[in-house]
């Protein structure tokens, strides 16, 4: 969806952050006591994100182009992992999705991936957050294994913090326990 | 959209004899109040009045001095406090006291008082503690104070009151921090970390994100946060003074940077890192920014607590299999388990302040509790019943642990006694409440 355009807001947000942090020391001096730190990618990424990505020329099999990371009917469309409670093993129906990302990504060499690794809220917070980050490098793992480059690759967890539903039984448990592939 | 505010919180200093840091009520902007409900108390409480304090002179009553003590005392749990309704007259002096009224009510001991003007503008607290069978006065006091002030001078009353009578310190007067989160709309939420009394009145936001918030904790004397933030999309370590409001990175990079915890000397902090490719536990100094590892075992290591000692940490890891505590000496050497036949979910252990005891994340079938486990003989006792609780953390005298549990809008907060026989919650209106860390005591 966003492809090469995420590069380039990646280090717009850099730059932003730079920015953000010089700034935040005199601010911290206002009437209000108070520092600011803004960006705003996140979350508006929409138009320039998607144009960025298709006007990169990539190589590739049409199956394996960047822009088949808009097609809904490609197996790239499905982006998240899902885990079982207390595990970062890869389930066997998540093989067939993997393989295809891996192998979008050995014939894009140019674009990276974020995976984000989540877990459910059960437990303690940090012992989590770990938990999420063990999900997120064994797929990372199976990418890198697939074809992937390891530098294509970037983890991050989340840990419990950032359920995609926010309902405390099982079934909401089993969608929050996911990594997401964020393109 | 993403954004992140931190900010100061005024400070005023009381003159007099409890010369102290304070917050103004002026910043609590829209922070709402924690209100609290208590939900099973103790049949062998100690009976006592306190009786609304008199005004003398022009003092108008800002604040009603003696509800807050009596409101204090109750949480406890130590305290059976009579309500003013029932109490046969509302004696303001020693002469005043009719004792043979009080006898006939059984009740042991009062608070008596008065709120003065001083002479120089603000205000003193004069009160009172009076046996009743004995029909002796045990303490009196004159607190000088500001009108900004009196909400704080009220917590260190009771104080006062709690360990003349129980033979050990007071926490009332001491705060908490803890994160709220509000969603705004769907995937969009706000973080804030917060700052109130430990009673849950006045809060102060001292920081609002649109990224996760996480683990804060205080600095031994209370003067700075230790916290986790994502605002730049992947897990940092900061710190935040919170006189000043400024705030710093102390630790970011690949992997996750979580876990602060302060060794008792404020010097260093215990963190964990997965820079190296596994979560570990490492040793920050917060002087030279030294790094060294502590921990290295292909396991998940993290959540690490400094004994009061500052000799070792405890940490969760799974290196058995499922998370347990361990225990490791700061200077390295063996990690030895210390979590042992108490089922197979033990985690974020947190020291009592004696440090004969560790508060835990205790799973089995029902759910997750806050469990308490003896050092010496090893026993463990479950001390909450909920299906999601969380995040202990003991109070600076050990009296009580505060804990996170899910209620019917989400994260509340809930103290307990350390036996479990008083729980009470504290709750907010809206979004949850979550991840509190018991302050110091402010001295």
């Amino acid at each position: 969806m966003k492809g090469a355009g995420q590069k380039l807001l990646v280090v717009l947000l850099a730059a932003l952050l730079v920015t953000g942090c010089s700034s935040r020391s005199t601010r911290s001096d206002d009437a209000q006591g108070r520092a600011t730190v803004e960006d705003r990618s996140m979350g508006q990424t929409g138009a320039d994100a998607d144009s960025g990505a298709q006007s990169s020329a990539l190589p590739g099999g049409t199956d394996l182009s960047a822009s088949a990371l808009n097609d809904p009917a490609s197996p790239l469309a499905v982006r998240i992992i899902y885990f079982d409670y207390d595990s970062a093993n890869i389930r066997s129906d998540s093989s067939d999705t993997l393989a295809a990302h891996a192998a979008f990504l050995a014939a894009n060499p140019t674009l990276s991936v974020t995976l984000e690794g989540h877990a459910d809220e059960r437990g303690s917070r940090e012992y989590n957050l770990a938990l999420g980050e063990r999900r997120a490098l064994a797929v990372r793992r199976q990418l890198v294994l697939l074809g992937a480059s390891a530098g294509q690759v970037r983890s991050v967890s989340y840990g419990e913090e950032r359920p995609a539903v926010d309902g405390h039984d099982d079934e909401s448990y089993s969608l929050n326990r996911r990594v997401e592939l964020v393109y | 959209m993403f954004s992140i505010r931190s900010r100061e919180i005024p400070r005023r200093v009381a003159r007099a004899a409890l010369a102290l840091v304070l917050f103004a009520a002026a910043t609590a902007g829209a922070a709402e109040e924690l209100t609290i409900r208590i939900e099973e108390g103790v049949a062998s409480a100690l009976p006592i009045a306190v009786v609304p304090f008199a005004t003398v002179g022009d003092a108008e009553t800002p604040l009603d001095i003696a509800a807050i003590v009596r409101a204090d005392l109750a949480r406890s749990g130590q305290f059976a406090t009579m309500p003013p309704e029932g109490m046969p007259s509302q004696p303001a002096t020693f002469s005043a006291i009719n004792f043979k009224d009080w006898r006939v009510l059984g009740m042991e001991n009062l608070v008596i008082g008065k709120l003065l003007r001083a002479p120089e503008g603000g205000y003193v607290v004069e009160f009172r503690v009076v046996d009743v069978y004995k029909g002796k006065q045990l303490m009196g006091y004159r607190v000088p104070t500001t009108a900004a002030n009196l909400r704080l001078t009220a917590h260190h009353v009771s104080d006062l009151v709690y360990e003349r009578l129980l033979g050990e310190r007071g926490a009332f007067s001491t705060r908490i921090a803890y994160i709220t989160v509000e969603k705004k709309a769907p995937g969009t939420s706000l973080y804030r970390l917060q700052i109130a009394d430990a009673d849950g009145y006045d809060p102060h936001t001292i920081l609002e994100s649109t990224q996760p918030l996480m683990s804060p904790t205080w600095a031994p004397d209370g003067s700075r946060l230790a916290y986790v933030s994502f605002e730049d999309r992947n897990s940092a370590i900061w710190l935040q003074d919170l006189r000043t409001g400024e705030r710093k990175k102390i630790i970011a990079g690949e992997g996750i940077n979580s876990a602060p915890a302060f060794a008792p000397d404020g010097q260093r902090l215990a963190v964990t890192l997965s820079r190296d490719g596994n979560p570990e536990i490492y040793l920050y100094h917060l002087g030279n920014g030294n790094l060294r590892r502590l921990t290295n075992h292909p396991a998940i290591d993290t959540e690490a607590n400094w004994a009061p000692d500052g000799r070792s940490i405890v940490f969760t890891s799974d290196r058995g299999g499922g998370p347990q505590i361990y225990r490791v000496d700061v200077d390295g050497g063996r990690a030895e388990r210390v979590t042992f036949n108490m089922g197979n979910y033990n985690a974020r252990a947190r020291y009592s302040p004696d440090g004969r005891r560790l508060a835990v994340v205790h799973g089995d079938k029902g759910g997750y509790h806050i469990a308490v486990v003896d050092l010496a003989s090893n026993d463990f006792q479950v001390l909450t019943n909920a299906r999601l609780d969380e995040s202990p953390s003991f109070a600076p005298n050990g009296s009580m642990i505060i804990y996170a549990t899910m209620g019917p809008g989400g994260t509340e907060l809930a103290a307990t006694s350390t036996d479990g026989r008083l729980k009470q919650r504290l709750a907010t209106q809206r979004g949850e409440v979550r991840e509190p860390a018991w302050g110091p005591f402010r001295d």
